[in-house]
């Protein structure tokens, strides 16, 4: 007979959600920080797509180099990545090695070695 | 009943409930828009010189709606970090400000771009026609600079009779100023500022057009990935309105019984709004500036 399942608390995962005002309104300023960031990055963002970087693919390296920081930004503080339990991490693992493996397939898609 | 784990954490996953479940829900969005996303990368690559356009929608509407929801993300999470404070005033507050925005970017979004576009007309002009149109579109100039050639001209259609009635042979279109002065290096690159088409006007006759409609998602591949995904986007943007404003009206109850429990809900709310922004950050550049 399987042994049941062990729900026991894991203490170093498990948080207690008691509110922690003091916790709290220390993050608040880094919020507004980091929204000021979004938005400077946005403007910077739009300024240099104007900078002729050579080719298109370098125009499109350095949007994409921005808009990944920003995403970043937005993902590890807005979205509590920062401090977050490992289940959450597990899931966002596996999605990030599903989505490289659907942008592979594409690639593969789209490459001849033939004519390339 | 009452649903467990609303509030406490759950022992074996050490987090409560909606947490893990809205975070599932986020890696299949992640999936879709993912897929959606190469689906763009592949057409782009595989798009012939010229047929990818540029400089087509308008930039500093696309900053302004960015910057939108940049402020509504800031302020969803301060709503969050107010209920964590105990201040509800302050969360009505924050939760308002989210709500205009968030409705602030459909308006602008499907009360003005999107109708800008039904408005512009482009015709794709044959290969064997191209150089009888050259005055318009400046190839020499593109050849002699290294850059891709026009293959469109662009503007306000004058006779839009002129897409169903197969007896008018010609397009009448006010020109779009790239189109007025096309060896201009001034134009080679899309400029910030939207510039509305001149008065000039240019005879463009059918049996010279390979495809011509106004700016659909028939038009190209290009405006047929920009409306799928920003449409996309934009019900998800509906979508993350309409909970936030049930929570701001009906929130009240929650967190009488226990605000823990709305600082959750918010907080659930809030990392879908996030990984709305999120797509967005992506969309804006790909579609508006590159």
């Amino acid at each position: 007979m399987n042994n049941p399942p062990n729900t026991a608390p894991v203490e170093h995962e498990t948080e207690h959600y008691a509110p922690n005002t003091h916790d709290v309104s220390k993050h608040v300023r880094g919020y507004l920080l980091v929204g000021g960031t979004l938005l400077f990055c946005t403007g910077l963002t739009v300024f240099l797509s104007y900078v002729n970087f050579g080719s298109e693919k370098a125009n499109v390296a350095v949007a994409m180099f921005l808009a990944a920081f920003k995403a970043g930004l937005v993902a590890y503080i807005f979205m509590h990545l920062s401090a977050e339990k490992k289940l959450i991490y597990r899931v966002l693992i596996f999605t990030g090695i599903f989505v490289l493996g659907l942008f592979w397939l594409t690639y593969l898609a789209w490459y001849d070695p033939v004519s390339h | 009943m009452e649903i467990p784990y609303t509030v406490t954490a759950r022992p074996d996953t050490g987090l409560w409930n909606a947490k893990v479940g809205i975070w599932l829900f986020l890696a299949s969005e992640v999936m879709l828009f993912g897929g959606l996303f190469s689906a763009y990368i592949f057409l782009r690559l595989d798009a012939e010189p010229g047929y990818w356009p540029h400089g087509l929608l308008n930039v500093p509407v696309g900053t302004f709606n960015t910057a939108i929801l940049i402020l509504s993300s800031v302020t969803v999470v301060l709503a969050w970090a107010a209920l964590k404070m105990r201040r509800y005033a302050r969360y009505k507050l924050y939760m308002a400000a989210t709500i205009f925005c968030g409705i602030l970017f459909l308006v602008v979004k499907l009360g003005y771009e999107w109708p800008q576009k039904y408005d512009h007309f482009g015709a794709y002009i044959k290969t064997s026609s191209l150089e009888k149109y050259e005055k318009y579109l400046g190839n020499k100039h593109l050849l002699a600079e290294g850059l891709p050639p026009r293959v469109e001209i662009t503007g306000h259609l004058h006779n839009e009779e002129a897409l169903k009635d197969p007896k008018i042979k010609e397009y009448e279109v006010a020109l779009d100023k790239v189109y007025t002065d096309p060896d201009d290096p001034k134009m080679d690159r899309p400029h910030f500022l939207y510039v509305p088409p001149t008065d000039q006007i240019a005879t463009i006759a059918k049996e010279d057009v390979e495809r011509a409609t106004m700016f659909l998602p028939t038009h190209s591949t290009y405006f047929a990935t920009y409306f799928t995904i920003t449409g996309l986007h934009g019900l998800h943007v509906l979508g993350g309105v309409v909970v936030f404003t049930y929570l701001f009206f009906f929130g009240g109850k929650t967190y009488r019984q226990n605000p823990e429990h709305l600082a959750n809900r918010v907080e659930v709310a809030g990392l879908f709004w996030h990984f709305v922004d999120l797509v967005w950050i992506f969309v804006f550049p790909l579609f508006y500036l590159l």
